[in-house]
């Protein structure tokens, strides 16, 4: 077992850094061929003001005049003993920001993760224990509309609703603005998330609530259950004795496989809400031309997804009994 | 089981199962004529009422109207069909460009073993970074624009609908008339032309369309993060993007119309693409 497990995380390890060397060379090669000038990116305003000597030495300072195979090995190197370069809007190395906007972000992604796939497996069950009845119908409906809601446009919403006319929350921001950051509340730090996490977590239902909804209804079909039925068990009894082992697991590792999703959607709720998190760090990347942060960013949100189907992998092969007694592949 | 039912209940089994394909037509009918008109509609909408109107600033939805005015005194509701017009548009491009690279890729996997691993590998790849990400990088890299966009969107949604085809082709390749073919002296090209792309067509046709709300979607989403297009367009995530700064006065109007129109396109394409599927492959269809 031990050395099975050991085995599946090595070649997950292999696997993990062809994917970080494949994503990097194309990032960079990308970046590469950009029609923006990062030395114009940087000077930014200040343009007039700035001399071509100055230019050049800017490039030179950032080895830009090198050929772009060697910049490549530079910077890869670089990476390898964990410096990913000096972000340019920050000031700041890329590593920090990434650590700093990435416990924000956690907090965000995690309560709204937790939401979704609780209200989401429930709404599933229900539906399905349900099948066939207006609760069912009204189930499914709610998700498929869900599923194509603009995410950003439910924030805006709940935006208007909840923090413009009834005043319930905070319109924006991390943190209550003009506060000192030692006079931060837990509870201010709470009552800016809720609505930004509200946003996101209503992204990730419907997937979730549907998927469990098909697994609940496969194993109702099944013969053990018409057997238990026959025996009289009905109801919630019935869900709790044969239903919720069958579809925990598979729910729990599609939960830890949507970190994709989970990802892109922080993004927009971060842009929304205002919300000093790492998506937001990700769009000012991107709209401010800070190659490193940015590339820094797609590398991190990878390793992040990859972590997350890695969990829901590890789930499926060494957590379900069925799975691990029948010997791993 | 109908066949059984109709033993019982002479009279009643058949209706069903025409209602059903009725209600399946109806449903496709109505969408498709609902995103035609939407997407026409971008085309046809009065220029003028783009413009700056100062002196119907900031009203509140009424006949007048539909979906009230912005702080420059343009009627929403030409920008909002205008801006479903765009939306349609890039998810046409992108969709329709995703589709190639995806049947390209999904038949050279078909080639050989070391083709399937590459092709299984750029899969895993481009899967592996959220969307909304390798959409940013890919619009600064493109610099922005209608380009960007449609190049960035087209170069992320391929892989889900190529690993179908691969599957596809996987089985397809073990068919006795492939094998026929193959055993006469048919070139792989041959065969990947003559014999996969004809039974590939309707499937294909299918996943391009399920694509676009996908596709609408993001651009949206990336124009509202401003990386998208251009900030002079009417497109949905620019209107919604610019509503933002009008929220706190009430202004309810400028962003809750256009994400609901937008809400009903993505929703209609989707629609299309589930009836459309029961019809070309009513195995899968069964969620």
């Amino acid at each position: 077992m031990i050395r099975k497990l050991l085995a599946f995380l090595g070649f997950k390890a292999v696997r993990l850094a062809s994917l970080m060397f494949a994503i990097s060379l194309i990032s960079f090669m990308l970046v590469q061929n950009s029609p923006i000038d990062p030395v114009q990116a940087y000077v930014g305003a200040d343009a007039v003001r700035v001399s071509p000597e100055q230019r050049a030495q800017i490039a030179a300072y950032w080895g830009l005049e090198k050929p772009p195979l060697e910049r490549f090995v530079i910077w890869s190197s670089a990476l390898l003993q964990g410096d990913m370069g000096t972000s340019m809007i920050y000031r700041q190395p890329v590593e920090e920001v990434i650590g700093e906007r990435f416990l924000n972000s956690a907090a965000l992604m995690g309560v709204s993760w937790l939401l979704s796939g609780i209200i989401g497996f429930i709404a599933g069950v229900v539906a399905a224990m349900k099948k066939d009845t207006w609760i069912d119908r009204c189930i499914q409906w709610y998700c498929y509309t869900l599923a194509s809601t603009p995410a950003f446009w439910l924030g805006l919403l709940l935006l208007m609703i909840f923090a413009v006319w009834l005043g319930w929350f905070p319109v924006g921001l991390g943190v209550p603005a003009g506060v000192l950051a030692d006079e931060v509340t837990m509870a201010d730090r709470i009552r800016h998330l809720i609505l930004p996490a509200l946003t996101l977590s209503v992204v990730g239902i419907s997937n979730i609530a549907l998927h469990t909804r098909q697994k609940l209804v496969d194993v109702l079909e099944s013969d053990y259950v018409l057997f238990a039925r026959a025996r009289g068990e009905t109801g919630f009894r019935l869900f709790w004795r044969h239903g919720l082992r069958n579809i925990a697991l598979p729910a729990v590792s599609l939960q830890f496989a949507s970190f994709s999703e989970l990802f892109g959607g922080a993004v927009l709720a971060e842009q929304v809400f205002s919300y000093p998190g790492l998506g937001q760090a990700a769009v000012d990347a991107g709209l401010r031309g800070d190659v490193p942060l940015l590339l820094g960013i797609v590398l991190f949100s990878a390793l992040f997804v990859f972590t997350g189907n890695l969990i829901a992998d590890l789930l499926y092969r060494f957590i379900d009994p069925r799975i691990r007694k029948a010997g791993v592949r | 089981m109908s066949a059984h039912q109709a033993g019982q209940w002479p009279s009643a089994a058949p209706r069903p199962q025409i209602n059903r394909r009725r209600r399946t037509l109806t449903v496709i009918v109505c969408t498709a004529a609902f995103i035609i008109a939407a997407w026409l509609g971008g085309y046809l909408v009065n220029l003028e009422k783009l413009a700056t109107n100062l002196q119907s600033r900031n009203h509140a939805p009424s006949l007048q109207y539909l979906f009230g005015t912005d702080w420059l005194g343009r009627d929403m509701f030409t920008r909002t069909v205008k801006g479903l017009g765009l939306s349609i548009q890039v998810g046409l491009l992108a969709s329709v460009s995703s589709g190639v690279i995806a049947v390209m890729l999904g038949l050279l996997a078909s080639m050989g073993k070391i083709a399937d691993r590459i092709v299984s590998w750029l899969i895993d790849a481009f899967l592996s970074v959220p969307h909304l990400v390798s959409l940013i990088l890919l619009a600064f890299v493109m610099g922005g624009g209608m380009k960007g966009v449609v190049i960035g969107i087209a170069l992320t949604h391929w892989p889900s609908l190529a690993r179908i085809i691969r599957a596809e082709v996987m089985q397809l390749k073990s068919a006795k008339y492939v094998q026929i073919s193959r055993r006469m002296g048919r070139s792989s090209w041959w065969i990947a032309t003559r014999h996969m792309v004809p039974h590939l067509l309707p499937q294909l046709f299918v996943g391009v369309l399920l694509m676009f709300p996908h596709a609408i979607l993001h651009e949206a989403a990336i124009s509202f993060i401003g990386l998208g297009l251009s900030p002079h367009q009417p497109a949905i995530g620019i209107i919604l993007s610019e509503s933002m700064r009008y929220l706190s006065m009430g202004m309810w109007w400028l962003a809750f119309f256009p994400g609901l129109c937008l809400l009903l396109v993505v929703r209609s394409f989707d629609v299309l693409g589930e009836r459309l599927r029961g019809l070309v492959d009513p195995r899968r269809s069964r969620e």
